[in-house]
């Protein structure tokens, strides 16, 4: 499996790290309740199809990514910086 | 028997080799199998279950019946294909499955007892007793049915792992795989052509056709000489393409020439993995057999193998040979050992109407329909519409149509098509990503029609590289149409195999049809068929088509099973190349490594890391005697130990305070600069992830400490707090952890020593730091104490980490101390209630390690909002406790579980664990840390240590963690 | 006066000469990480040009000569190679002192290239990995920084405590190279 960073090129996946659902980065307020922490930290989508993963490119430019991939074709649809997404909205 | 002339092989270079203990001759250029039929001996093996004699079928890697065991001793090779391996001076070859011997082998009683034996025997005759199966059963099933098996030992031969990196990966080098190689590498694509064989050629080396009018082997070797004198071209033989994997990643294994291995350094195979952008699959065909009774004496081949005899290594395949197939490749053969001047006795094509116009016995529309003989054969049966006939023949070549090898394009889980026209299965359409499928492997099976859909798909992959293709003409060769009539098993009695790797037989699979295994997947787990090292190369196909005619079922109906990776066989050792030894895993050293060593310390692995366990001097016989009179020593006076292995985060910039708040329980916008504090992290789901001190060394920059275990995790951590939860702050992190050796100065006297060693006052207090020097060395100096005591960390550049380390020690001694190692550590520690991961093992929190109180209430942090979570929290709680025996000296063991007095042992009643635990030599009995349901509240209780494996039971007196100097003077003060 | 003895993290390891491949220990050199803050890369790049006459390195890429070099090390991070910074960087960026954090080795020689393709997954092809660029990628189970300086010449570096893994694992490779 090979992951195009923004920064360094297609690389070889032993370079990353892997974390999962890109869930991790919608971080509740404080004061949410229950539910949404619960959510947050421990509900998670086993699609069939496109999922966005977030993955750390620990042995590269330690960047933390976005990767829009597909579990079934396994192909990789795109890869963001997590601080440009979070930068964005 | 040689021809005189003729062959790929050198005559010039005789090797001599031997076979089961006797020396035979051969050529460089000969594999064991074509040396051994130029010697005249057929028996190279005995087959799996049956023990039937068995010679070889083919000519190549698919090669089901002679497979050898290679080398004597510890790197001792089974299941070498003889086919495949390469002859030269020395080599030793054994058969294998066989005792005494080959000749004659006793197990050959299993064929007798071939009616007891067939499909799904060991399910329904080794059922029962139970207790059967380990002892009796299994043990003998293993030798009486297996292949070759290794030494045992562990072998001093190395084999090699590496990358390489290509714009076209070309699999396979014959008239397809060199055309396109070519049109892309003219193109100026980087190129890997890679191959199995030896030499390029594929088909060509065994053909006697020819390309642009010369032999084809000699057109092959042009090309290859036009490629390898390209600075874009790396061709790769003897380099089987075994896996496809995600995005262009290929495996491959390559072998080394026999020259090559015996170098020095050398390795013997190399795994390869490959990255290409895009990729031609040229990996040709491979021949089937029919089914017909005792199709599997020696002296029956494949047609195109017998050819490959024939024309590249000059072997004479037998003295009167009978040939059968149900296409041209039949033909073909005839035709081929003709012109050598090969008597052949019979050409039988079971296609009616089928015509020839060669001078020979002509059997159209007949079939073979038994082989006679024992270890080689002596006569085939023929048999036609209304009469058949017996003909002395000592070889038979047969051929049942090709398969093209679809084998990768399955490897990403697609699915091959059946064409009925070609009775085969063909690649399905965009099967791989980025992979072009040419030649015979696409089911083009004229050698002009190779050549042409090589050139194309080698100008499709250079215009998809954006580069732009060289138009050539495509050189003229022969172009036969491709005509074929199904024809899988001829029916009849007695058994015709299907499987002969797995000994599996036409009657195996009708009978799983009949057991109603009618899935091809469920037949191939059934009888067996296709698990064997050759992976049903020779049999897939023919043994669905059994099954399809058994179920009634059509074959696309009925479809293939998966072909997974590896394509051919590879070794553990060389997947695993470079992992033995020091090779396992990376050896993380700190400067004071070697000192370590010369005072004798045995290592401990933390992570990768090696730290000292102890120190042993003089008369101490064991590791407690030593740990004993270190902790005593760093109590009494003072101790050195190495600490550089803590994770060192510098953390800066005008964001780094408000960082810290989020990222620990408490504050650090508040802590002083000169100042240090301890932090507690939360992971988010509300459980502690690590602990450590951050020091403040200037207004915007902080260092961090982790534990050394979780260094690592502890910067992935704040870089994904960092990147993900709030890119907005202006903060930068990095590991200094490498750049500094640090070393804890612990005891009475360690204010003392290091006064000596700087030169001055301390003038430190209690969790302060400063910059300090030691002539024109910067260090800095750390108040603070991981054992109680009055306690220093000093820290200097790596550089100087050695020479420090020795200076300290060298004065601790001076002063009744010494360095001290990490059991010496871990007593202190407990002593003083302090926690390691052994504590915060991933599913306690704060409240259970009584640090509640340190979440903040007036500010955010990570794992928070979890951490106040019903269930988090309270009396049902296992929280953090002392433990020591009621009776003075009993053992309290790490891992155990805590019970009632009176409780029975079991899961039901467990009230906690022990985590930690010592023989305390300041309190002189053990001392252990442990979580106890609501332990807190139970402070004086006695409850039992139960440890199961050992048995051991101790009643322990719950306290608090805090065991010594609770007051906590003798560090503060 | 106290006076500590320097070791570098090769010492007795190194230099090695297999086949016709070369690895030497560079150093000790001073190594300082330049992190710039928010909005300041642009001030950074100017005092490190003003100051060390070195142009700031883009992704993957490495500027200078020997005696005064940037390395691009991570995402938005470089390191100064040769002079001690100038104190006018420290405001632009976070500056770390790396010059003991690194074994630091040079690979030289015809071969050199498939010497490192045994241990790392980069694509080091001459035309994808010229002289000039840099990468951070895995070593076999290192971290690692590697460097192209010349036509046949790499500059390696893992953490300093692995500097006997380093060079055990090229070692083997340069053997198993060497044996070809």
């Amino acid at each position: 499996m090979r992951i195009t960073c923004p920064i360094c090129g297609a690389r070889d996946r032993r370079e990353f790290y892997y974390m999962g659902a890109a869930v991790a980065l919608d971080r509740p307020v404080p004061e949410a309740d229950a539910a949404a922490w619960n959510a947050y930290i421990h509900e998670r989508d086993n699609p069939a199809g496109l999922t966005r993963d977030l993955w750390y490119h620990e042995a590269g430019c330690g960047a933390w990514l976005v990767v829009t991939r597909d579990t079934i074709s396994h192909e990789v649809h795109g890869v963001t910086l997590a601080s440009d997404m979070r930068a964005g909205g | 028997m040689r021809f005189a002339q003729g062959g790929l092989i050198d005559r010039e270079a005789p090797v001599e080799f031997s076979f089961d203990g006797r020396s035979y001759r051969g050529f460089a250029g000969d594999t064991l199998a074509s040396a051994l039929l130029a010697n005249d001996i057929r028996l190279m093996g005995r087959s799996f279950k049956y023990h039937r004699p068995r010679g070889p079928l083919t000519a190549g890697s698919e090669e089901p019946n002679a497979l050898v065991t290679l080398g004597e001793g510890p790197g001792q090779e089974p299941n070498a294909r003889a086919t495949t391996c390469e002859v030269h001076d020395g080599l030793v070859a054994r058969s294998q499955n066989r005792w005494p011997g080959l000749g004659f082998d006793l197990l050959g009683v299993n064929d007798w007892a071939a009616p007891f034996l067939g499909a799904g025997f060991y399910y329904k005759t080794f059922m029962w007793p139970k207790s059967f199966w380990e002892r009796l059963y299994e043990p003998l099933i293993r030798r009486a049915a297996g292949l070759g098996s290794l030494s045992g030992v562990a072998s001093a031969e190395t084999c090699d792992k590496a990358f390489a990196h290509c714009d076209l990966l070309v699999i396979g080098a014959g008239p397809a795989g060199l055309m396109a190689a070519l049109a892309a590498a003219r193109a100026g694509a980087d190129v890997i052509l890679a191959d199995e064989d030896t030499r390029p050629g594929g088909a060509l080396l065994r053909e006697s056709g020819e390309v642009a009018g010369q032999p084809g082997a000699h057109w092959a070797v042009q090309v290859s000489e036009e490629l390898a004198g390209m600075d874009n071209v790396r061709i790769m033989c003897r380099t089987s393409v075994t896996g496809v994997y995600d995005h262009g990643t290929y495996a491959a294994l390559e072998r080394a020439a026999p020259a090559t291995v015996r170098r020095e350094g050398a390795a013997t195979e190399t795994f390869w993995r490959i990255v290409a952008r895009r990729t031609v699959l040229a990996a040709g065909a491979l021949e089937r057999p029919v089914a017909f009774r005792d199709n599997d004496r020696p002296g029956v081949m494949l047609a195109g193998a017998v050819r490959a005899y024939a024309n590249r290594w000059a072997v004479r395949p037998g003295r009167a040979v009978a040939v059968f197939g149900n296409n041209d490749s039949a033909h073909r053969t005839a035709r081929d050992l003709m012109a050598r001047g090969v008597h052949v006795c019979a050409l039988v094509d079971a296609r009616h109407g089928a015509r020839t116009d060669l001078d020979l016995p002509f059997f159209p529309g007949a079939v073979v329909s038994r082989a006679h003989g024992g270890r080689r054969l002596e006569a085939v049966d023929i048999r036609m519409p209304g009469r058949s006939l017996r003909l002395r023949a000592d070889c038979l070549a047969i051929s049942g149509g090709w398969n093209p090898s679809v084998h990768l394009t399955c490897h990403l889980g697609a699915r091959p098509v059946w064409d009925a026209d070609l009775v085969a299965f063909l690649p399905g359409a965009g099967a791989v990503p980025g992979l072009d499928v040419a030649g015979a492997a696409s089911g083009v099976f004229s050698t002009a029609g190779c050549l042409e859909s090589g050139w194309h798909a080698g100008m499709a992959a250079a215009r998809a590289l954006d580069l732009k293709p060289v138009e050539a003409a495509i050189p003229k060769a022969e172009d036969g149409h491709y005509d074929i009539v199904p024809l899988w098993a001829v029916p009849g009695k007695g058994r015709a195999w299907v499987d002969f790797q797995n000994d599996v037989t036409v009657k195996d699979v009708s009978q799983a049809a009949q057991e109603n295994f009618r899935s091809v997947e469920h037949m191939k787990r059934y009888t067996t068929q296709g698990m064997a090292p050759d992976q049903g190369k020779n049999s897939n196909v023919v043994a669905l088509a059994v099954l399809a005619d058994a179920t009634r079922d059509g074959i696309p109906e009925t479809g293939t099973t998966t072909f997974r990776p590896p394509f051919t066989p590879v070794s553990i050792a060389a997947m695993g190349a470079g992992a033995q030894g020091m090779g396992f895993a990376p050896r993380r050293l700190t400067t004071s490594h070697r000192v370590s060593l010369r005072r004798g310390a045995p290592m401990l692995e933390v992570g990768l890391w090696y730290r000292p366990s102890h120190y042993p001097r003089v008369g101490e016989a064991t590791w407690r005697e030593s740990c004993d009179r270190e902790a005593r020593m760093v109590r009494e006076s003072v101790g050195i130990t190495d600490v550089s292995t803590l994770g060192k985060i510098d953390i800066q910039g005008p964001d780094a305070a408000r960082f810290l708040d989020f990222v620990y329980t408490n504050r650090f916008t508040t802590l002083a600069e000169g100042r240090v504090r301890y932090g507690l992290m939360l992971r988010e789901d509300g459980h502690v992830m690590d602990d450590g001190t951050t020091a403040r060394l200037g207004p915007e920059h902080y260092l961090m400490t982790t534990t050394t275990a979780a260094a690592g995790q502890v910067l992935r951590h704040l870089e994904f707090v960092h990147q993900c939860l709030c890119p907005h702050m202006d903060l930068r992190l990095i590991s200094v952890t490498e750049q500094w050796a640090q070393f804890a100065v612990a005891g009475p006297r360690a204010s003392a020593l290091l006064e000596e060693v700087l030169q001055g006052p301390l003038d430190l207090p209690f969790m302060g730091c400063r910059a300090v020097s030691m002539g024109p060395v910067g260090a800095r100096l750390f108040r603070i104490s991981f054992s109680g005591e009055q306690g220093y960390e000093i820290a200097v550049p790596s550089r100087y980490g050695e020479g420090l380390f020795s200076r300290l020690v060298d004065r601790a001694e001076a002063l009744g101390g010494g360095a001290y190692g990490m059991e010496a550590l871990n007593v202190l520690r407990i002593e003083k209630g302090f926690i390691t991961h052994a504590e915060i093992h991933g599913r306690v929190t704060a409240f259970d390690i009584g640090m509640a109180g340190m979440i903040s209430k007036d500010k955010d942090c990570i794992g928070k909002a979890a951490a106040a979570r019903p269930g988090l929290l309270g009396a049902e709680r296992e929280q953090l406790v002392g433990l020591r025996p009621v009776k003075s000296g009993a053992a309290i063991l790490a891992g155990a579980h805590l019970f009632e007095e009176q409780a029975e042992a079991i899961s039901r009643h467990d009230q906690g664990y022990v985590t930690s635990t010592c023989h305390s030599p300041a309190l002189g009995d053990t001392l252990a840390l442990g979580f106890l349901r609501n332990g807190r509240a139970r402070h004086g209780e006695v409850v039992r240590m139960v440890e199961h494996l050992q048995g051991v039971e101790t009643l322990c007196r719950v306290s608090d963690p805090l065991a010594f100097d609770p007051a906590g003077g003798r560090m503060r003060d | 006066m106290i006076d500590l003895v320097a070791k570098s993290p090769c010492a007795d390891l190194l230099p090695l000469d297999i086949g016709t491949v070369t690895l030497t220990e560079v150093g000790p050199e001073r190594m300082t990480s330049l992190a710039p803050y928010r909005g300041r890369e642009a001030a950074l790049a100017t005092v490190l040009k003003q100051a060390h006459g070195v142009t700031w390195p883009a992704p993957n890429r490495a500027t200078g000569r020997d005696g005064a070099r940037a390395l691009w090390f991570g995402q938005r991070m470089a390191l100064l190679v040769g002079p001690a910074p100038d104190a006018r960087l420290a405001a632009e960026a976070a500056l770390s002192d790396q010059s003991d954090a690194w074994a630091v080795v040079t690979l030289t020689g015809p071969g050199a290239r498939d010497v490192l393709a045994r241990l790392t997954p980069l694509d080091l092809r001459p035309d994808r990995f010229k002289r000039g660029h840099t990468a951070r990628s895995d070593l076999r189970h290192m971290m690692a920084s590697i460097t192209r300086l010349g036509a046949d010449r790499y500059r390696i570096m893992v953490f300093r405590g692995f500097a006997e893994t380093l060079v055990h694992d090229l070692r083997a490779a340069m053997e198993r190279v060497a044996a070809r």
